[in-house]
């Protein structure tokens, strides 16, 4: 809760997406007339999305026409609740009911896949469990290497081909190994690609299947990792990474920045994906399991008499 | 998706369709759809509002002329298209910029500082920016100062080494000392530019912007390029602000524009920085870089497809003196399968399928976007070629060869590995193809039903225009496809692409095939060619009637 919080520091900060929309409130002892443009315009500029903006933003204009929301304080609940409804959509850190537990973690280029790996290693090794990365990204130039420092610096095996081989097969071979050890976790690295490329993500649905091949039922699950930096095109991410693959989860990295991550909103609303974890720094164990509740919370500030005063 | 995209400035058109006059009021519920297809675009808000206060300003009170003549041709103007044009314009003048390429030092190495948030492409963008330099003639040194992430010395090493590019880094040493080190062995070398690649990381972390500074302190590089992923969101314009405040830097990169990223960042991050776009990144591989255009971005947020890009593309892979000599014959109906074939070649050097369409302005010809059901499937690229390599010699110079004596098309079935009815498709979309590009210019009451071929006809002319750097009026160049890009450096389009409505074999557009199948009887043909296809006629009828027994 404590690093949640401190990662999310910035966010919740005066300029943080609900610490304005917060400024807005309490700046006003009346409602706005123009209350819910500026709603509207924190919204977007926290990447929230025009979409969703519209849909957050329908309960509380009905909510005024009906002189529900009679005071800031009542529409700030309304839209805190609104914002965490579409959250609670299921999620929770990896389930880790098979045995080795395959997990494939994909993304577009640059999200923070490999270290994101490399964390969740990490927090899964520190839990006493034994887990095989596999270096299932031939293509990027010192990926594979990428991946082994992590294997050394988190103390696990890491099963790899040569640049350039076939993904498909060093994953495969990766399964088998941890079934070899009786590991419990395989986390799978994959080169990141476009989502528009038609035939990066064929090979990505025929990666996942060749693990299935490799061990009935896998991959367990499917991690979309997402950098909070990023814009409206998130969503045509999700979109086209769910019609490759059965995804059960989004990783959304680089929270630790000035970026809002609003773009979460718009895809869980949108795909129901889950959030699962959130990456709020490049150490080793800046990943936190994303837990809705905290993250609205945080992000609100409420209760916490710092960031009050700040705002 | 490009299509989807868009739709909120093909609304704003609608809005205004049938207007005559750009009032105050009849703009605005165009300028809300402007508003929400940019915020879609991820320009930052309150850029987004700076561009609808200028072009608001620029659109009211503008006198419309109904009809203007362009290019010898008579178009009719509506408020729309004025709208449309000043949007293109604004945006254009917006991320456009003059001069300000690489500044190069008067004496000894330049240096070129690339800096910019985690994952945004900084390490590959060097790599790029090396092999551009080097083909312009520049001895380009590499330095790997980014000590933060695990094996990304290793990355620009392995980049340097595919590029054979020297690469620099001092084990174990600082980032400041590496890059200060860096001078001397350029020297060294005999490098005359020096790329240094940072390690990436958030504006707000004091302590690494420091080193940013110490580096640049230390190395006093000539250029300092941001580079920016194109699919960052509202966070474009803090992330750039802060660099430029801490570092005024010089040039922008503008990556990861292959895929479907409207890329509004590179409206908002040169508003906010007045730094010019310098390049954008299009793809993973070394050589995708190019030359940013603000033209071909501003027509990418607004729909129309980067014509110009695509031309780029052709200019890459196409000697322009054969490629026109290729398109004249095209058009005098000598052309043979021979000449289809390299056209097929140039195709695939131009990269796939997909990225050549999302470059044509399809969007007025397909509102709703390509059908599903069109299949670009690079892979009928090679199966052209297999079938056209498995002819002989004769038969690819005179392909009613293989119509006159269906045993050919067996064999080349055979030799190709593809079913008959494949290679006589082929054969006959080649001829249909031909017959019409012959008859272009005097046939054009039929030829202008089909989208583009009108267009395709006007060439030549599209071409001068081209050159004289006169913009199209939008209204006319939408449903265009055969542009100039397409048009006039080879006619390359055609194999691959397939002019829709054409049914080329690269694109299999739904329902042609028939049609161009009996078009090529309009041919006029030999006596035994006569005799073949009444021959083949009688077959079919034979076969019906037995079919009805």
């Amino acid at each position: 809760m404590d690093g949640l919080r401190k990662g999310l520091t910035k966010a919740r900060e005066k300029e943080g997406f609900f610490g304005r929309l917060k400024a807005l409130f309490l700046g006003k002892k009346e409602i706005d007339p123009n209350l819910v443009d500026r709603i509207e315009e924190v919204l977007l500029s926290s990447d929230v999305g025009v979409k969703t903006t519209q849909l957050l933003l329908e309960d509380i204009r009905a909510g005024l026409a009906r002189n529900e929301l009679s005071d800031n304080d009542k529409v700030w609940d309304a839209l805190r609740q609104r914002a965490a409804g579409i959250l609670e959509i299921g999620g929770g850190g990896l389930a880790l009911d098979a045995r080795p537990t395959v997990v494939m973690v994909v993304g577009v280029n640059g999200v923070g896949k490999t270290t994101t790996i490399g964390k969740l290693a990490t927090k899964l090794k520190a839990e006493g469990k034994t887990v095989v990365l596999a270096a299932g990204d031939t293509f990027r130039a010192a990926a594979v290497q990428q991946l082994e420092i992590w294997g050394k610096r988190v103390g696990c095996e890491v099963v790899s081909g040569k640049d350039g081989a076939n993904p498909g097969a060093v994953i495969f071979d990766a399964i088998q190994r941890a079934k070899e050890i009786n590991a419990d976790v395989v986390l799978a690295d994959t080169a990141g690609r476009l989502h528009t490329k038609t035939n990066l993500m064929e090979e990505l649905t025929k990666v996942s299947r060749t693990m299935g091949k490799a061990l009935q039922g896998a991959p367990h699950e499917t991690l979309l990792v997402l950098d909070a930096t990023n814009g409206q095109n998130a969503m045509s991410q999700a979109a086209l990474f769910r019609e490759a693959l059965p995804l059960t989860g989004l990783v959304l990295t680089k929270l630790d920045g000035t970026a809002k991550g609003g773009i979460v909103l718009g895809i869980c609303a949108e795909h129901g994906i889950p959030v699962r974890y959130i990456g709020i720094g490049e150490r080793a164990d800046d990943l936190r399991d994303f837990a809705p509740d905290e993250f609205v919370e945080a992000l609100l500030g409420q209760g916490d008499d710092t960031t009050d005063a700040a705002a | 998706m490009f299509d989807t995209l868009t739709r909120g400035f093909r609304q704003a058109r609608n809005r205004l369709a049938g207007l005559t006059e750009l009032t105050e009021q009849n703009i605005d519920p165009a300028l809300r759809e402007v508003r929400l297809s940019l915020l879609e675009a991820d320009v930052e808000i309150g850029v987004v509002k700076a561009f609808l206060a200028r072009v608001k300003a620029k659109a009211v009170g503008q006198t419309l002329e109904s009809r203007v003549k362009h290019a010898g041709e008579t178009q009719s103007v509506g408020a729309s298209e004025i709208f449309i044009k000043i949007c293109h314009d604004e945006l254009e003048a917006m991320m456009g910029h003059e001069g300000g390429e690489i500044v190069f030092a008067e004496s000894g190495p330049t240096g070129i500082m690339m800096v910019g948030l985690q994952g945004s492409g900084k390490t590959t963008t060097c790599a790029k920016l090396a092999r551009y330099l080097e083909a312009d003639g520049k001895k380009p040194l590499l330095v790997a100062a980014d000590m933060q992430r695990p094996a990304a010395v290793e990355q620009l090493k392995v980049l340097g080494e595919q590029l054979k590019v020297p690469v620099f880094n001092v084990p174990g040493a600082s980032p400041v000392e590496i890059c200060s080190a860096a001078r001397a062995e350029a020297k060294r070398l005999g490098r005359d530019v020096i790329i240094y690649d940072t390690a990436g990381r958030l504006a707000i972390d004091e302590p690494l912007m420091q080193e940013l500074a110490d580096i640049k302190a230390k190395a006093s590089p000539e250029n300092i390029l941001l580079v920016i992923d194109s699919m960052i969101g509202q966070d474009a314009v803090k992330t750039a602000r802060s660099f430029h405040e801490r570092l005024s830097i010089s040039g922008v990169v503008l990556t990861k524009l292959d895929g479907d990223a409207r890329g509004g960042a590179a409206v908002s991050v040169k508003e906010v920085t007045g730094a010019p776009i310098l390049f954008s990144g299009v793809g993973e591989t070394t050589d995708r870089l190019e030359v940013f255009r603000a033209d071909g971005m501003a027509s990418r947020i607004l729909g129309m497809g980067d014509v110009v890009g695509l031309m780029k593309d052709f200019e890459q892979v196409v000697d322009q003196k054969k490629a026109e000599k290729d398109a004249e014959r095209l058009l005098s109906g000598d052309f043979t399968l021979d000449d289809f074939l390299e056209q097929v070649r140039m195709i695939q050097k131009m990269g796939s399928l997909k990225d050549l369409v999302d470059k044509l302005p399809l969007g007025g010809m397909f509102p709703g976007g390509l059908p599903d059901n069109v299949n670009l499937d690079d892979k009928e690229l090679v199966k052209i070629e297999g079938i056209i390599n498995s002819m002989t010699r004769q038969e690819k110079a005179d392909p009613y060869a293989l119509i006159r004596e269906p045993r050919r098309v067996e064999r080349v079935a055979k030799g190709s590995g593809t079913p008959a009815n494949a290679v006589s498709e082929l054969v006959q979309k080649f001829l249909f193809m031909k017959q019409m590009m012959s008859g272009l210019g005097q046939n054009l009451g039929m030829m202008g039903k089909i989208p583009g071929m009108k267009q395709m006809a006007m060439a030549r002319n599209m071409k001068k225009m081209m050159q004289t750097g006169g913009m199209p009026m939008p209204g006319m160049g939408m449903p265009g496809m055969g542009l100039p890009g397409m048009g006039m450096p080879g006619m390359g389009g055609f194999p691959g692409m397939g002019m829709p409505g054409m049914g080329m074999p690269g694109m299999g557009m739904p329902g042609m095939g028939g049609d161009a199948a009996s078009m090529t009887k309009m041919a006029k043909l030999s006596a035994p060619e006569r005799n073949a296809k009444k021959a083949q006629r009688k077959r079919e009828r034979d076969a019906r009637k037995k079919g009805r027994k």
